[in-house]
């Protein structure tokens, strides 16, 4: 793992969002950003979850680099939603080659 | 201006009432006649559809915008009106929406205005698509059953795809009717030609209670049913059987929390603080003393 970042490379960044807070619940949202500047993202642009939940992503080679804490609710705001809760941010250190 | 009364056949149902209240939108496909739109695509062409200041009572706006006022007046488009925020709404502001062929980028996905604490009350966006939107002209993208969530804007930016979330494509005369907090924003259009909306911000002026037509109310809200009996969810037009119904992007543990805040908002709408739907806030709320 240690020698992917010494090659000249580029990071991809996938965000999953999911049912549970169990890495193996199924994907309800996500963002792909590209570092290598090779495909470009935006809103509205698929409707094809790239995985089915974060776990098939570490099984393609994906590394997870932060989950979501799980808080309390606020007292008071019980029954309130919000943000999605359950975010899992996904690497991939990809070789660049200039272009 | 004061307004008449629609016939009560244009207003809403109790069951379209509660659909709006579960997911945050009505959509009326082709509800605009043809004339109407071509005078409106006319003006807009040329930038002659104008705003008014906030406050302004609707039935004063659009005096000098035939189509819009035109549109406005169509029972049907009146009786939703009328079934959501009353006889006599007012103007919040308008945006005229153009999106240029050949995009490279879509709008973020966002709520518009600001946090919005309300919860008995609640304003609509009208939003009106002249002409038909076709997939790759990329219609206005929104997420189903965002409408209680409370996030600020363009926080949510960084979803950029959402399961279950929606893009319209319609045919001319399309009258999309949103909550003010559903999640949405413009597609990308990516065809060769100009793709136009209207969106209308309206603000009730009186409660929001029982201004649809309520004929159906009894026999569309039936409770106290057997918890998980499976014929209390069968019944489809049923009041307690929609805001049961959960989105497929609703995280496991929240789709019954969004179905207390569409049991909350339907008490305001009703105007009866008991109202429940298998029992999700009865049961928390009984502290015997």
């Amino acid at each position: 793992m240690i020698t992917d970042l010494l090659i000249d490379g580029r990071q991809q960044i996938l965000m999953l969002y999911t049912r549970s807070s169990a890495l193996d619940s199924e994907t309800i949202a996500w963002a792909f950003y590209d570092g290598t500047g090779a495909t470009t993202h935006y809103a509205g642009d698929s409707s094809e979850v790239p995985f089915a939940s974060a776990l098939v992503a570490m099984q393609a080679g994906w590394r997870v680099l932060q989950v979501s804490q799980l808080n309390p609710p606020y007292p008071g705001s019980e029954y309130q939603t919000s943000y999605l809760p359950f975010e899992v941010m996904l690497e991939k250190w990809v070789k660049f080659d200039g272009n | 201006m004061e307004t008449n009364p629609v016939a009560r056949k244009d207003l809403l149902s109790t069951a379209d009432m509660a659909r709006f209240v579960a997911r945050g939108f009505l959509r009326f496909d082709g509800i605009v006649p043809n004339d109407i739109n071509q005078d409106f695509l006319e003006l807009v062409v040329n930038g002659a559809v104008f705003s008014h200041p906030h406050g302004t009572p609707l039935y004063d706006c659009y005096q000098q915008c035939s189509p819009v006022k035109a549109m406005l007046k169509l029972p049907k488009v009146a009786g939703i009106i009328q079934s959501l925020v009353g006889l006599n709404p007012t103007f919040d502001h308008h945006a005229v929406h153009h999106c240029p062929p050949g995009q490279l980028v879509a709008q973020d996905t966002h709520a518009d205005s600001i946090i919005d604490t309300r919860e008995a009350a609640f304003d609509i966006q009208l939003m009106y698509y002249p002409h038909e939107v076709t997939a790759c002209m990329g219609g206005t993208r929104y997420v189903p059953g965002s409408n209680f969530r409370r996030i600020n804007e363009m926080a949510i930016a960084r979803y950029q795809n959402i399961v279950g979330q929606q893009h319209v494509v319609c045919p001319a005369g399309t009258l999309l009717v949103m909550h003010h907090g559903i999640w949405h924003g413009g597609g990308r259009n990516q065809s060769d030609e100009s793709r136009y909306m209207l969106k209308i911000r309206l603000n009730p002026t009186c409660r929001q209670v029982l201004l649809w037509n309520t004929d159906d109310l009894a026999e569309s809200s039936v409770g106290p049913a057997a918890i998980f009996d499976p014929d209390a969810y069968r019944h489809k037009d049923r009041v307690q059987t929609i805001f049961e119904r959960s989105e497929k992007w609703f995280p496991l543990d929240e789709s019954r929390l969004e179905t207390v805040n569409r049991i909350r908002l339907w008490r305001a709408l009703v105007g009866d603080p008991q109202f429940d739907g298998h029992y999700w806030l009865s049961r928390v709320e009984n502290q015997p003393q």
